[in-house]
């Protein structure tokens, strides 16, 4: 069995950041929809990661707890505005906030 | 510089316009005596000068430096020569008695002191005219004759036909003044100098200094005269003019203000090349014709004076023409005299009638009013040249230089002087003698002194107006030496044959007067020659010619401004259409559906990465 090369984490890579971007496109709650945009980000960071472990170089790995901390932060911020959202709504379905809509 | 005295008579009745229009409209009586005393003060200068003044002297000038720009010197200045003087003692004298006219006139009207405003504001306008030194000052003069001449006009402008002869005065004058501006910057451009003695001097040095111009600087001068002076094509104006009080018509639009552009013609005359002469003579020729026939089935008896007056200025623009300009100004002179006092004489006849104009209305007011029928019927002769008054001796002088210059123009001011004769006494039968035929007529009253003392004078001087020797007092500075002093006979040793015809035109218009008017209820011509009575009734139609000309070109204009305007509407809707189209179909792009964003953004990006990456 070979050892595990770097094509081999871009793939995982690659198929999670689609199955993210999927999961944005089809679903309908704004809360999953977040959820796949964490899978998104994630994916790039797994890229990050895989690229920084194969070119010996830190840098990349450095980033990738930058972004995680950002998107911790981010997700608190998000979280919130989906709270309030549903609050104020009562729903969190995409058709249902088209208000912007001309 | 040094001797005020001329400045006074410039400026005088100026100050009095100023004085009226800034502290004393509300006072008539007061402004009326500041206004007369204005222009009597300055017809006793013009008289002091006139005296000191030898026909044989140089002419003087006086100027100050009004501008400078850059290289250009602009004079304001003062000429003092035969021709100025005449005009001076001309415009003041019979100035001084219409305004002392008007204190009787225009009594009661409840705008007294504008009138006199106006008045004075005219003379200060005419003066300046008649002594500048240059053409840019006579162009600033003249345009200021103008504008009084619109605010007289129309003085009582809540009568909309007032306001409109008005208008109509001012517009005409436009169009040759716009003529005249473009001669003056022609010949300026040419000559270098806009002083008339210099430019006259700069002619005689290099007599072909407009090199193939000549003619048109000649024209272009010519057309101001033809506007200010009434002149075919442009003579339209001035019988509406007679909107005006009747002391205006009597100052303005008969004795000076039209006189301007003869004025004008003999002052610039050095600048004039033959075949301009020629055309200034045609032109002359023409409107004395025109104007005389149809001033015979006129029935306002200021009409009739008013184409009477266009037919005799006809005359004088003529006699320039001849290259006779002391011809000219002669009959200026006697013609300011005796159509004053015809214009004042109608003016008694239509204030006696309160406000009535049509001489058929009017009848037997020879017993009613004995002194404006003596002084009327001395003007009527004035005009007619009736032998030893004035206007045998200046109309003379010119049938003579026709007779002399072209066979053509000697005809037809034969023609034209039989049928002033046939024209005045109509009006003269017809008004003063016959029967009384209105009820105004049997009620009509001799005027007030204040207004039969100028006729007198007036009178007077049409009647001794030929006997000063004018033409030889002009003559010398036209290069005329042989102009002898005055002798009554003179006229038919000089030229018998023109001046015997002339007799045989009067006699034969009083004679053909007196058969069809003498006895006459009501106008005998309509029936016994209806279409040449009409078209003479209509005025030829100019009026009309006009109108239909002007609306032609206008709609010709409009139609291809609307045309353009057509295109640019369609151009711009084209962009509005274009906008609107491409809003409406980006629009649907904009579903509100955050699916539809993402998928649009991702499909972007992979379009992005296929191009970057794949290709």
């Amino acid at each position: 069995m070979s050892p595990i090369n770097l094509q081999d984490y871009l793939v995982v890579s690659s198929l999670l950041f689609c199955l993210g971007l999927l999961g944005v496109i089809i679903r309908r709650n704004v809360l999953v929809i977040y959820m796949s945009l964490e899978l998104m980000l994630n994916a790039a960071n797994l890229a990050l990661a895989a690229f920084s472990r194969f070119n010996n170089n830190l840098n990349g790995q450095v980033l990738v707890i930058f972004i995680i901390t950002v998107a911790a932060a981010e997700v608190a911020v998000g979280l919130a505005l989906i709270v309030a959202l549903y609050r104020r709504r009562q729903t969190t379905h995409v058709e249902d906030l088209a208000t912007m809509k001309l | 510089m040094n001797d005020p005295l001329p400045w006074l008579i410039l400026f005088l009745p100026l100050l009095s316009a100023v004085l009226i229009t800034l502290f004393t409209l509300k006072d008539g009586r007061f402004s009326a005596m500041l206004s007369v005393g204005a222009i009597v003060i300055s017809l006793l200068l013009s008289i002091n000068l006139f005296i000191n003044h030898a026909a044989s002297a140089p002419p003087q000038d006086i100027s100050v430096i009004w501008l400078s720009v850059g290289k250009l010197d602009i004079h304001f200045g003062m000429h003092f020569d035969s021709l100025s003087l005449l005009m001076l003692l001309i415009v003041t004298g019979v100035g001084s008695a219409i305004h002392i006219y008007s204190i009787g006139y225009m009594k009661g009207d409840p705008s007294y002191g504008r009138f006199f405003a106006c008045l004075s504001l005219f003379t200060f306008s005419m003066l300046g005219i008649v002594l500048s030194d240059n053409f840019l000052q006579m162009f600033i003069f003249w345009e200021l004759v103008g504008t009084s001449s619109y605010l007289l006009i129309g003085f009582w402008f809540t009568r909309p036909s007032a306001a409109n002869a008005a208008k109509k005065a001012f517009l005409t004058n436009r169009l040759g003044d716009f003529g005249f501006l473009t001669g003056i910057i022609l010949a300026w451009s040419m000559t270098g100098t806009l002083n008339f003695a210099e430019a006259h001097q700069r002619i005689v040095n290099n007599p072909e200094i407009f090199d193939t111009a000549a003619t048109a600087v000649g024209l272009l001068i010519f057309c101001g005269a033809v506007g200010k002076s009434a002149q075919f094509p442009l003579h339209v104006w001035l019988p509406d003019a007679m909107e005006g009080p009747t002391p205006v018509s009597a100052l303005i639009h008969a004795a000076t203000m039209v006189a301007a552009g003869v004025y004008m013609l003999c002052r610039v005359f050095f600048i004039f090349d033959p075949s301009a002469l020629t055309v200034i003579a045609w032109i002359g020729g023409i409107t004395s014709l025109m104007a005389a026939l149809i001033a015979c089935q006129q029935n306002d008896i200021k009409r009739i004076l008013a184409y009477s007056t266009l037919s005799q200025l006809g005359y004088m623009v003529m006699a320039v023409g001849l290259k006779e300009p002391p011809a000219a100004m002669f009959h200026l002179a006697t013609h300011a005299f005796f159509k004053a006092l015809l214009f004042l004489g109608a003016g008694s006849v239509i204030h006696a009638l309160h406000h009535e104009q049509d001489i058929w209305k009017m009848g037997r007011l020879k017993d009613k009013m004995p002194i404006t029928y003596w002084t009327f019927l001395l003007g009527t002769l004035a005009l007619c040249g009736f032998p030893l008054l004035s206007g045998f001796y200046s109309k003379d002088a010119i049938l003579a230089a026709a007779w002399r210059g072209s066979m053509t123009l000697f005809a037809i001011g034969a023609l034209v002087a039989c049928l002033t004769t046939f024209y005045m006494f109509r009006l003269f039968f017809v008004a003063f003698l016959g029967k009384v035929r209105s009820e105004a007529a049997s009620h009509a009253h001799e005027s007030p002194k204040v207004m039969t003392l100028p006729l007198i004078v007036l009178a007077i001087a049409s009647v001794l107006g030929g006997f000063f020797g004018i033409m030889a007092f002009v003559g010398p500075q036209f290069g005329e030496t042989d102009s002898v002093v005055f002798a009554p006979f003179e006229p038919f040793q000089n030229a018998p044959a023109a001046a015997c015809l002339g007799l045989a035109a009067f006699a034969i218009g009083i004679f053909a007067a007196y058969a069809l008017y003498a006895k006459a209820e009501t106008d005998p011509l309509p029936a016994k020659a209806a279409t040449l009575s009409r078209v003479l009734r209509n005025k030829f139609y100019f009026d009309e010619l006009y109108a239909a000309l002007i609306a032609a070109t206008l709609d010709a204009i409009a139609a291809f401004a609307d045309g353009f305007d057509f295109g640019i509407k369609m151009l711009v809707r084209a962009v509005k259409g274009t906008t609107e189209l491409t809003g409406r179909g980006l629009r649907l792009l904009q579903t509100g559906s955050l699916q539809t964003y993402t998928f649009l953004f991702a499909a972007g990006i992979a379009l992005v990465l296929y191009f970057m990456l794949l290709r």
